[in-house]
């Protein structure tokens, strides 16, 4: 008589699963799940503002996506690209010698609870915010700071115009993803390198390695999966950017489109040159790429948990 | 033998005082440019037009309060009128921000009970859905949305921009490792046994027990959407209705021969100092969320 009274209450009980699950469903598949499928819709259809009139929506097959691929996002996708490494290669480097300083157990370095505060801080303002500060910091009108102090110095003998030049233009953007992100890298490798097993680095020390060979044949490889981690939603983030470079050139890619990122270009489709057909088939092939750095998000997840056997035997891990 | 062992221990510790002479000056490095673009913000939100356009100097200035009072009245420089509506900028940020908060934390929270505690034919579908979604990047889909807004007809309003975050994916898989970590099943059998019923349990039990996770995730969503551009930018073009990021984002386009530029540094830094703020009172949980976020996300 107990066995089915309980069954009966555990599925009365089970169905308040979907209620509490209701309001998320719901409210995605209002505000984002229909919006993507209307998106992938746009990408198949003519549909523009021009000259004071919308032309279509006519359906147009994948003309958009010929369109798009044989006009310039690949150099928009290049730009992106190029901005994000000028950004990513110092912060991993920084991010790793800081990790493995902030958690030496021989360096016991003071003040490292000060330290992080004043890395991460830069994550947690707003990036138009910054951007505009550095622009206005490096604006050669009103004669910046970085100008002033250069002039000061004698290294210059007039303004130098960093934002009408590729490389300045990139260093910059590159430079603020830089501080912005460096913060967090850090604690999340730190992370990382604490939960490695200290008896490996205590025997290395008896061993007599020195701190460099301890860093490259323990931690290292014992962080890899997280690297990769890293290094791959360092990089899905990096194909959004957006709000640094659309705030520095005012969203023109200013010099010559060489800083237009593929969102910027995305944007551009959405509002000053509306052009829905265009926005759509740019959505649909960043939804691709996402995607696809997305999968190997899942794979690197997964593996995270088998490092021995990963580090075993690469491929058929799973199958162990 | 000794003498040896020694000399060797004095040579281990000059290299080990070499390495942390090395670090803290990277250290000191590090943290004079993370802070000097906002040590150069506070000090040029304190000097006139005048006294900026002379030169940099790491002397504040006396036009603090003059220029506090610009950026939120304007300022009528060489014949043109610069004022940006500041003060409903930040208020708009805090309807949004705070909205935002409120309803993404409690509903993550809610998603993630329903999911760890309850066991339903769909649940592991919901659970790798949430998952999947949780890398679409909101741009891929901004222009649906924009249609679907205006179609609403909530352009210029701010509730497309507070209800939406109901749904996030992120929040709510930080909720679900907490509560696998730290709520047992048994306070739940324990409510029913009361005679507690579901919904007041989660409200009168759980919530109070998941405080702590509320409050790392409410510290990262309130930044996020404080922050957030992207999209407000494409739903917001009311001046009564802009968030500061799009008020800071059109100091850009204005024309700087014609500018007051304590006018235009103190407006930044009342963008960031809330948040900067923020951050420094709670910087001990933020970066604790970090590690936490990190090493199970």
């Amino acid at each position: 008589m107990a066995a089915p009274l309980s069954r009966r209450k555990s599925i009365s009980y089970s169905k308040w699963g979907y209620f509490f699950i209701a309001p998320f469903f719901i409210i995605y598949a209002i505000f984002s799940l229909i919006p993507l499928i209307d998106t992938f819709k746009n990408s198949f259809f003519e549909y523009y503002y021009s000259q004071l009139k919308w032309t279509g929506p006519n359906f147009v097959g994948f003309d958009n996506y010929k369109m798009v691929l044989s006009g310039d996002l690949m150099k928009y996708f290049g730009n992106t690209f190029i901005i994000w490494i000028i950004g990513f290669i110092p912060q991993i480097v920084v991010s790793l010698a800081l990790a493995s300083w902030f958690t030496d157990l021989r360096l016991k370095l003071k003040a490292t609870g000060f330290f992080k505060v004043v890395i991460y801080l830069p994550n947690v303002i707003m990036a138009a915010a910054i951007s505009m500060l550095f622009y206005s910091i490096f604006s050669e009108y009103a004669i910046g700071p970085i100008n002033s102090i250069l002039l000061n110095a004698g290294a210059i003998t007039e303004p130098y115009k960093f934002f009408s030049y590729t490389t300045s233009t990139r260093l910059i953007i590159a430079g603020i993803n830089f501080l912005m992100w460096y913060g967090n890298t850090t604690i999340m490798l730190m992370a990382a390198i604490m939960g490695v097993d200290t008896s490996l680095y205590e025997s290395a020390q008896i061993d007599g390695a020195n701190p460099t060979q301890t860093f490259w044949k323990i931690t290292i490889p014992l962080i890899r999966p997280i690297l990769l981690y890293v290094l791959v939603t360092s990089l899905i983030g990096g194909i959004q950017m957006f709000d640094i470079p659309s705030v520095i050139t005012n969203a023109k890619g200013a010099p010559n489109r060489t800083t237009m990122t593929v969102v910027m270009y995305l944007n551009n489709y959405l509002t000053t040159g509306k052009n829905y057909g265009m926005a759509g088939a740019v959505s649909v092939i960043l939804f691709i790429v996402a995607a696809v750095l997305s999968l190997l998000v899942f794979y690197l997840m997964r593996d995270k948990d088998a490092p021995k056997k990963k580090l075993k035997k690469k491929k058929g891990a799973n199958l162990l | 033998m000794r003498t040896y062992d020694v000399a060797g221990q004095n040579n281990d510790k000059t290299i080990l005082t070499i390495r942390r002479v090395f670090c803290y000056v990277v250290l000191i490095l590090l943290t004079v440019i993370s802070l000097f673009p906002f040590l150069i913000l506070l000090i040029n939100s304190s000097r006139s037009h005048v006294e900026i356009q002379q030169g940099f100097s790491m002397i504040p200035g006396t036009q603090f309060l003059e220029n506090f009072k610009n950026a939120i009245f304007g300022k009528t420089y060489n014949g043109t009128r610069l004022q940006w509506n500041v003060f409903g900028g930040m208020l708009n940020s805090f309807i949004v921000a705070g909205f935002a908060t409120l309803l993404s934390v409690y509903f993550s929270a809610f998603t993630a009970y329903g999911i760890h505690v309850y066991d339903f034919k769909l649940k592991n579908v919901a659970f790798t859905f949430i998952l999947v979604i949780m890398m679409v990047p909101s741009q891929v889909s901004a222009l649906g949305f924009v249609n679907l807004v205006s179609k609403m007809g909530l352009k210029d309003s701010l509730i497309p921009l507070i209800l939406p975050t109901i749904a996030a994916p992120a929040t709510f898989y930080f909720m679900k490792q907490y509560m696998e970590s730290s709520l047992p099943i048994e306070i739940v059998e324990a409510a029913r046994i009361d005679g507690c019923n579901e919904f007041r349990t989660f409200n009168s039990i759980i919530v109070p027990i998941l405080k702590p996770a509320f409050a790392v995730q409410a510290i990262f969503t309130f930044v996020t959407n404080w922050n957030n551009y992207f999209i407000p930018s494409l739903i917001i073009s009311k001046d009564e209705k802009k968030t500061l990021p799009i008020l800071i984002a059109q100091l850009r386009s204005a024309d700087f021969t014609k500018f007051d530029m304590g006018q235009l540094y103190f407006t930044i830094m009342i963008a960031i100092v809330p948040v900067v703020i923020v951050y420094l009172c709670l910087s001990k949980f933020i970066i604790r969320g970090v590690t936490l976020g990190s090493v199970k996300g």
